[in-house]
């Protein structure tokens, strides 16, 4: 398990490559990844009892899925500094012939990947046949999901929620990016989600709620849904976020949902972030 | 196998066929589940559920969850049968079969009873005549469309044993039993009913009894009439389809579908493409079904033995 401090260190090395990525191919979504850069550094750097030899049936081993697809630069980064493929590899996203889509598939077989995503709110019931998978194989790991706030507009999301709570599947972690922004604009002026906590509590799950851009909190609020699994209810955090986290600039509300820097603007952002691990 | 060693030993839907494989592959393949979207005595799917509860999933009125969560298990290893009607398991949920199915190479039998206009009453909403088109454009998407009680049986279990996407589609009515009980299904290998050199009929599902009613009046008048039967819509079975028509020079396609985007369609692509002639496409001439008996439906919107009779006419004509 990785000190508090390293953590720190490695998220503001995805930092650097998320931007770094996106400016290189000049699109891709720098905004939501760089917010969610704190969650998945504590889940693949701590909280995940994962492989990087990867292996699609993931036996044996806590399982991930990203279900806003568009954030694919931090979650590249994060597996390859985890080990799952060569770092240099980060320098191909988005380009012809590279595993790196766009959006995560498992069309090239890029380790780490287990379902395709980009169009929306359908992770969350892959996730959910992962789990009963799992629950057939007695397997006691547990199925973690990722979901932006704006995606949870999609109606398969409740569709997924009922099935959860109704079939107990208490092995399954998700967690919502709420940064308040969608590609329109502020979720809040686009299609409000109301009273999200109370939302998740009426569809029978246990609900969470922490700053997603705080390590500390961020591995209390897992560890928390840790200790809930097994318990006949699925499990969710909502998890506050800035999108364009670490990047002074780029925190800024939906702007920076789906564009990429300028040669300026990247010296700029890389020098608000310290270079820990090397750039690829 | 010829037309006068046709027998007919019973009648029945072609859902129930697959119901009986599904549980015998409960009995043989401890990896199989099945999931349902609220119509599982429709699907025949109550005595998988009964005798295999743990491996039943029932998503209730959710099909696009459904979908999701039968990729998912394959991510443990199980094959998911996914069944619900034609309409709901294609049209309704394409874009989550595209993604989390087709696209990510997952192992799901989507399986879909009450396709085409034979589900009879119910009417447009649910016949879906578009479903083969919608399915087979999906890249490594395996299309089957069996004709009958006993082809549907074994089809279920084939299409166990193929390793990735496949869309098994069947139907309400009961139907004339005639092909092999315990016969082997070879995916993408189509089946030859008789042999003959002045026209070949391909026919798919229902229409495959209406093309042998069809080809016996024809065979009467004195026509060679070559039946091949096409259950496997993809991998189409270009050989076959190629072989036969350069011995017989004209074609007949035959299908409970739109002519846009079915089996006539892929045909009639193969014969662009390798070796033109004339071909007839007995199928829905681009219009949406109504309530009815499915004889009644059948014969109005010219998908009967005798609109596969003339189609066999007029492409003789042609050559």
């Amino acid at each position: 398990m990785a000190a508090v401090a390293e953590l720190k260190d490695i998220a503001s090395q995805v930092r650097r490559d998320i931007v770094r990525m996106v400016h290189a191919v000049q699109s891709g979504h720098p905004g939501g990844s760089l917010g969610c850069a704190d969650y998945f550094v504590a889940l693949y750097f701590n909280t995940l009892r994962h492989n990087p030899e990867f292996n699609m049936d993931g036996k044996g081993e806590d399982l991930f899925f990203l279900s806003n697809g568009h954030i694919s630069p931090v979650w590249y980064s994060v597996l390859a500094r985890s080990g799952y493929f060569p770092v240099p590899e980060l320098g191909t996203f988005r380009h012809l012939d590279s595993r790196l889509q766009g959006h995560p598939t498992t069309k090239e077989h890029l380790p780490g990947v287990r379902v395709a995503s980009g169009s929306l709110g359908q992770g969350l019931s892959v996730a959910i046949g992962a789990a009963e998978a799992k629950k057939l194989n007695g397997d006691d790991k547990l199925v973690y999901t990722l979901h932006g706030d704006g995606e949870l507009q999609e109606g398969q999301i409740w569709e997924a929620a009922m099935y959860a709570a109704h079939n107990k599947i208490d092995n399954l972690i998700s967690a919502v990016d709420c940064n308040d922004a969608q590609i329109d604009g502020k979720v809040e002026n686009i299609l409000s989600l109301g009273n999200l906590r109370a939302k998740w509590e009426a569809f029978g799950w246990s609900v969470l709620e922490t700053n997603g851009n705080e390590i500390e909190e961020l591995l209390s609020a897992l560890n928390e849904a840790k200790s809930l699994t097994g318990q006949g209810k699925p499990i969710i955090i909502l998890m506050k976020t800035t999108m364009g986290k670490g990047v002074d600039f780029m925190e800024d509300g939906h702007k920076w949902h789906g564009i990429a820097p300028s040669d300026e603007q990247l010296a700029q952002a890389l020098s608000q972030l310290k270079e820990t691990l090397g750039d690829y | 196998m010829a037309l006068k060693d046709i027998e007919v030993t019973g009648k029945n839907d072609t859902r129930s066929g697959f119901g009986a494989g599904l549980l015998e592959l409960g009995d043989t393949n401890p990896n199989v589940v099945g999931l349902c979207a609220d119509l599982t005595g429709s699907l025949k799917m109550d005595a998988f559920q009964k005798k295999y509860p743990e491996r039943f999933f029932q998503t209730g009125i959710a099909e696009a969850n459904m979908i999701g969560i039968a990729a998912g298990l394959t991510i443990g290893g199980k094959i998911p049968f996914a069944a619900t009607f034609a309409n709901f398991a294609t049209g309704r949920v394409y874009d989550q079969i595209r993604q989390s199915v087709a696209y990510s190479d997952k192992n799901v039998k989507i399986c879909a009873s009450h396709a085409g206009l034979t589900l009879g009453e119910d009417g447009a909403t649910h016949q879906i005549l578009e479903d083969l088109g919608l399915m087979k454009m999906l890249p490594g998407m395996v299309v089957i469309n069996p004709c009958d009680y006993n082809q549907t049986k074994a089809a279920t279990l084939a299409i166990a044993e193929h390793v990735g996407p496949v869309y098994l589609r069947f139907g309400r009515p009961k139907v004339p039993i005639f092909t092999p009980a315990n016969q082997k299904f070879e995916i993408g290998k189509a089946w030859t009913i008789n042999e003959g050199t002045d026209v070949t009929i391909f026919a798919t599902g229902h229409l495959v009894w209406k093309a042998v009613e069809a080809a016996q009046q024809l065979e009467a008048e004195g026509l060679s009439v070559e039946l091949i039967n096409i259950h496997t819509i993809k991998p189409l079975d270009e050989e076959a389809i190629l072989t036969s028509v350069a011995k017989t020079r004209c074609a007949v396609s035959a299908e409970e579908h739109n002519y846009l985007g079915g089996l006539g369609e892929s045909i009639a692509g193969l014969l662009a493409r390798k070796n033109p002639c004339p071909l007839e496409m007995v199928a829905v001439n681009d219009t949406f079904g109504e309530s009815g008996t499915p004889e009644q439906l059948m014969t109005k919107y010219g998908i009967d033995t005798a609109d596969v009779y003339a189609a066999a006419k007029r492409a003789i004509a042609r050559k």
